[in-house]
């Protein structure tokens, strides 16, 4: 039974959250969604804070955050690579770019590379089944993705935006 | 496991949630009513440690009677098992073993409703859903108050007495009704007593005043009954005892080293006893001493100089004794009881 | 009849005028992750170059459905239908064909059955077989412009329902129509309808669930992001009926545009007085929360739907007490899908008995299909009902790609069934469907070349499910999971007979004893493909053999050396490095070495990879 690791994080971002659904009905998912907006994910502290605002037990706010796939309630990495893994992505050739990551980049859907720059989640249908298969890198929508580009995409895709911050 | 047949109905029904209505024909024991409960039996098995033997609550749990009633044969091994560590929690009271978990949600609803308290809850989905402490937290730190609803509610092992683990098993035990003595609430509960010596509490359903319900104190606060440190026999300082060296010596009283913190030692280099060590003495001594200070006491300085405090672990017809003892002896009316609560 | 709403400046005719002039742009989520925003900004520069920007509109508008060939533009008049269209083509459309009035030929539409180029949009035989009702609007109106929806008749029927219609006339309306559930079930619409008024109880709750979570479905989505004013209209209408003032629209989060475009639509049709107090001055009253899903499949079930509104667990609750009775907050509520609320204006508009001249008697009206996998054409479609599945896949689809040979089409997702060859000319409707061991489900329709292996399939729908599963119920929570195992060891070869046996009973238990839809229904692609392609799980039990050649653990790659130029990619690429050869010379694959992950064949450009 591990804690959540909380490090520290700034609460007062909450505040207009909290404002905004105060009249709200059942707020618990979508101040969840704002949070994560804010946080990128959802640290133990936030979770605490929005039970003790809504008045709800910390279990509540904990099974709700975990029920939903959309939650994270580990810290991502920078880029997030998600494959779409929907029928029409599966019949043509997800598993194979699945294949071709774990290859080219040592990482496992679900994970986080060990530098902390890519997280690779599986999805189910994003909805652009004319495109399979569909990879979606930080926002960007890559459509008929083949493995031997999608190793070679991302890592580009990394090293930009590293450059980008470094200069 | 609710499941059952109504005429004119698609599928089984949940008995528990679906209201009756005029000339409904409910068939409680159907063949499909009772094939589902077999499959749903063989599915929780697949996901549950075949320890019977060694579990703690053998002969009253829930699931193994119902895998008896309804025939289930213990399904081969092959699939994903849960393994859970036992008995993670820091909390002193409750013992875990999410292993046996068949996620029921009683404890949930027990802390949700009757405690108030909401320390538990599941978390995620599918075969990965767990029962969790606030945000997977020790169960103190999310708001447990250790009152072992949960436990009194959990049908199979998974939650269980941590101090009771061991000491026997329900067939081993004979139970004892009797009433709470730490308040004046009056809530009933069965000692559970093996060897002469209880080994656990627990709520009965029957309970006219409390039901399933008990607080910490209730629940797991017993241990004195059979504690090393409780007192048997009257202690009295040395300095009120008459002759206590020599008494001592003889093997007639005895000096009682207790857990305090002194300046000096209770026997000193030529053998003479402290005055203000215990010694252990007999009943009629110590009512003597106690007397015989109580009449100076009142001699000196009248009845009003004493208040009395008595306890709600007395019976009603002692503390009417004390009362009568307050006022017509010692002479005063300054008499309160602890249940004040 | 046409009635006139009370502010007639707003809807803009030009929608409706095949003069206007207008070059199209599809928007809907397929384009735009093809570029088509970026595109609409590169033709709007354009014509501001050449000054033609107030003389020719360049519209945004929702699905073509035809997103395989995304992005989509049409050029109209004339309706010029132009495919894969990169924003840099944007030059040479307004140049070619808005200066020079000739089509851009290498933009027009190849069919690759005919081998022909076509040049006009409803030429096109993906759209031959089509009967466009519920899709009218996509593609012609822009639909963050309410000016289009009115001018397409949008709101007549509302005003008709609000000024000559008593609620019961309108359940009465939608009930003769024959309007069943387009959410998969196919309950008529009209009498769920008729059970949310009979509670006398309020406030009520109109809801419209839009968590479409089928892999490799986008209908409800193409409907929310083409003709957002549609659904809204019909929740209003339907709002009136039942006796609700509230509303909401719970809407996967995936969908960001479709929920952006619902926003839009939403402000715009409060600004005209279309929702809020006293619509369109009578005394009816109503508003719409747009509330968004986290991701959970499960939600898509209206009860777990509804938790999940409540900010609870997305778990299904028993029935009864139903919906209708007692529903969010315990309030009579009516859920429906997108389809269907976006069907209603357009029955009330035109009548009950042209909707059910439309379709098959039990099933009347139109099917949209999201027609995805192994097609020569895939997109969204919309087919009358009673149009056979082969129509659907060689019509509409255009076949097979790549020579291969059909295998099975999969409908209603993962809770849905797989029908074989012998089953493609029963007609698309409710009750063939379920009759012929499959669902009609919500719209997904997947097609398996015989490259698909089926087992795998099964596996693949049935981990979804595990995946999904609330877990509240032990036979799907724990069920699913075995029965996932099942097939697991029946791809890596170490199935049993047994397996089988277990599979039926798992599938008989999970669906005997499961809560909800989910948990009932999803051993169905499993049972379904069981029972069509025994064969293909017994040559894996039996011969380990996957006749497909896709269970990694049955198959192992050789490179064809007559193929193979050495171009040393498979080699790069091969993680176990279990391939060599010299640059230029054939390479070969040390079995031992071979981990079948399958990236050589993927990768390779020559076809020389081969599954043995």
């Amino acid at each position: 039974m591990g804690e959540i690791d909380n490090g520290t994080v700034d609460l007062s971002s909450m505040d207009e959250v909290f404002e905004q659904y105060s009249e709200e009905q059942g707020a618990l998912i979508p101040i969840l969604q704002k949070a994560q907006n804010t946080y990128g994910w959802l640290p133990g502290d936030v979770l605490e804070l929005i039970a003790e605002r809504l008045g709800v037990s910390p279990g509540q706010v904990y099974g709700v955050a975990t029920f939903y796939a959309q939650f994270y309630l580990e810290e991502q990495g920078r880029h997030i690579l998600k494959l779409c893994d929907g029928t029409a992505c599966h019949v043509r050739g997800t598993p194979i770019l699945v294949t071709a990551m774990e290859d080219g980049m040592n990482i496992r859907p679900g994970e986080t590379s060990e530098d902390g720059e890519l997280t690779m989640e599986i999805v189910y249908c994003l909805g652009s089944c004319a495109l399979a298969p569909v990879a979606v890198l930080d926002e960007q929508v890559m459509g008929r993705m083949r493995p031997q580009m999608i190793v070679r995409r991302v890592e580009k895709h990394i090293a930009s935006a590293k450059k980008a911050t470094e200069a | 496991m609710c499941v059952v047949s109504v005429e004119k109905a698609r599928g089984l029904q949940t008995a528990c949630t679906t209201p009756v209505a005029e000339g409904m024909i409910v068939e409680t024991e159907s063949e499909a009513a009772c094939e589902t409960r077999q499959f749903v039996l063989e599915m929780l098995l697949t996901d549950h440690p075949n320890d019977c033997m060694t579990c703690e609550v053998n002969g009253d749990c829930k699931l193994q009677d119902l895998v008896y009633d309804y025939g289930v044969e213990w399904p081969e091994p092959n699939g994903r098992r849960h393994v859970y560590p036992i008995d993670p929690d820091p909390n002193p009271f409750v013992f875990i073993d999410l292993n046996k978990c068949i996620l029921c949600s009683r404890c949930v609803r027990a802390c949700e409703e009757i405690q108030n308290r909401d320390v538990w809850s599941f978390a995620f989905r599918g075969f990965e859903t767990k029962l969790v402490a606030g945000t997977d937290q020790p169960m103190l730190d999310a708001r447990c108050e250790s009152c072992g609803q949960c436990v009194a509610y959990c049908p199979v092992g998974a939650l269980y007495d941590k101090m009771s683990v061991g000491l026997g098993r329900p067939n081993q035990v004979e139970k004892v009704r009797t009433t709470c003595s730490y308040c004046g609430v009056g809530c009933n509960f069965d000692l559970n007593v093996r060897n002469g010596e209880i080994v656990r509490v627990t709520s009965a359903e029957d309970a006219p005043v409390n039901g399933m319900a008990l607080c910490v104190k209730g629940r797991y606060g017993y241990d004195y009954v059979h504690h090393r440190d409780r007192l048997t026999r009257p202690l009295v300082r040395a300095k009120w005892l008459p002759d206590v060296e020599e008494r001592v010596t003889e093997g007639e009283w005895t000096l009682v080293e207790v857990a305090e913190k002194r300046a000096e030692p209770t026997v000193s280099g030529n053998g003479a006893i402290a005055g203000d060590a215990f010694i252990e003495t007999d009943w009629g001594t110590a009512l003597d001493v106690v007397a015989g200070k109580f009449a100076k006491e009142k001699q000196a300085q009248g009845g009003d100089a004493f208040s009395v405090f008595a306890s709600a672990k007395c019976t009603n017809e002692e503390n009417y004794l004390f009362s009568k003892f307050t006022r017509q002896v010692l002479g005063t009316n300054s008499i309160d009881h602890c249940a004040r609560l | 009849m046409h009635t006139t709403l009370p502010f007639p400046n707003e809807a803009d005719p030009t929608v409706n005028d095949p003069q206007h002039k207008c070059i199209a742009v599809c928007m809907g989520t397929g384009c735009t992750s093809s570029q088509s925003a970026q595109l609409h900004q590169t033709l709007r520069e354009e014509l501001d170059e050449h000054n033609l920007n107030g003389e020719i509109e360049v519209r945004r508008t929702g699905c073509f459905g035809f997103c395989e060939q995304g992005p989509i533009v049409v050029v109209s008049p004339g309706e010029t239908f132009y495919t894969e269209v990169k924003p840099r083509s944007a030059e040479t459309i307004v140049e070619q064909h808005v200066l020079g009035n000739q089509p851009v030929e290498r933009l027009l539409y190849h069919d690759p059955t005919s081998d022909a180029t076509v040049e006009k949009w409803h030429e096109i035989g993906f759209y031959g077989k089509q009967q466009r009702i519920l899709l009218d609007n996509s593609g012609i109106i822009d639909p963050e412009n309410i000016g289009h929806y009115l001018a397409r008749e949008g709101y007549q029927a509302l005003h008709q329902v609000l000024s000559e219609m008593t609620p019961e006339q309108v359940i009465e309306e939608v009930t003769e129509s024959g309007l069943r559930g387009r959410g998969g079930a196919g309950f008529p619409t009209g009498v769920k309808w008729g059970f949310a008024r009979k509670t006398q109880k309020w406030p009520k709750y109109v809801i419209c669930n839009a968590d479409e979570g089928d892999p490799g479905a986008f209908m409800d989505r193409s409907v929310l992001e083409g003709d957002p004013h549609a659904v809204i209209e019909g929740m209003i209408i339907a709002g009136f009926a039942i006796g609700a003032q509230a509303g909401y629209i719970y809407c996967r989060a995936e969908y960001p545009l479709a929920i952006k475009r619902l926003r839009v639509a939403l402000e715009q049709t409060r600004e005209l007085g279309l929702l809020g107090d006293n619509i369109l001055g009578s005394d009816f009253s109503f508003d719409i929360t747009i509330k968004e899903g986290a991701g959970a499949f499960v939600c898509g079930e209206e009860t777990a739907l509804m938790a999940s509104i409540q900010g609870e667990r997305g778990q299904p609750w028993p029935r009864p007490p139903y919906p209708a009775v007692s529903g969010l907050w315990k309030q009579p509520s009516n859920v429906n899908n997108v389809k269907s609320y976006a069907f209603v204006p357009r029955i009330i508009h035109k009548g009950a008995e042209w909707f059910s001249s439309v379709g098959t008697e039990g099933s009347p009206g139109t099917a949209v299909f999201a027609l995805t996998g192994n097609v020569n054409r895939t997109g969204l479609i919309e087919v009358p009902m009673g149009i056979t599945l082969r129509e659907i896949i060689y019509d509409v689809g255009g076949g097979i790609p790549g020579g291969k040979k059909f295998k099975a089409v999969q409908t209603g997702g993962p809770l849905g069934g797989c029908l074989p060859e012998e089953y493609l000319d029963i007609p698309v409707d409710f009750d063939s469907l379920q009759e012929a061991g499959s669902v009609m489900g919500s719209g997904g329709m997947v097609i398996a070349d015989e490259a698909t292996c089926m087992v795998e399939f099964a596996k693949f729908f049935t981990k979804f499910v595990c995946d999904e599963s609330c877990g509240k119920c032990p036979p799907c929570r724990i069920g699913s999971t075995r029965m996932l195992e099942a097939l697991e060891r029946i791809t890596e070869g170490e199935g049993t007979p047994e397996d089988l046996d277990e599979i039926y009973w798992l599938a008989d238990g999970m669906q005997q004893g499961s809560l909800c839809a989910l948990g009932q229904l999803a051993p169905a692609p499993v049972i379904s493909t069981l029972r069509h392609f025994e064969d293909e799980y017994r040559a894996h039990i039996e011969e380990e053999r996957c006749p497909a050649g896709k269970c990694q653990a049955l198959i192992t790659f050789e490179i064809v050396a007559d193929l193979c130029p050495g171009c040393m990619v498979c080699a790069r690429n091969c993680a176990s490095n279990a391939i060599s050869g010299e640059k230029g010379e054939p390479h070969v694959i040390d079995p031992e070495l071979c981990e079948r992950c399958g990236l050589c064949e993927a990768v390779c450009n020559f076809d020389a990879v081969i599954v043995k």
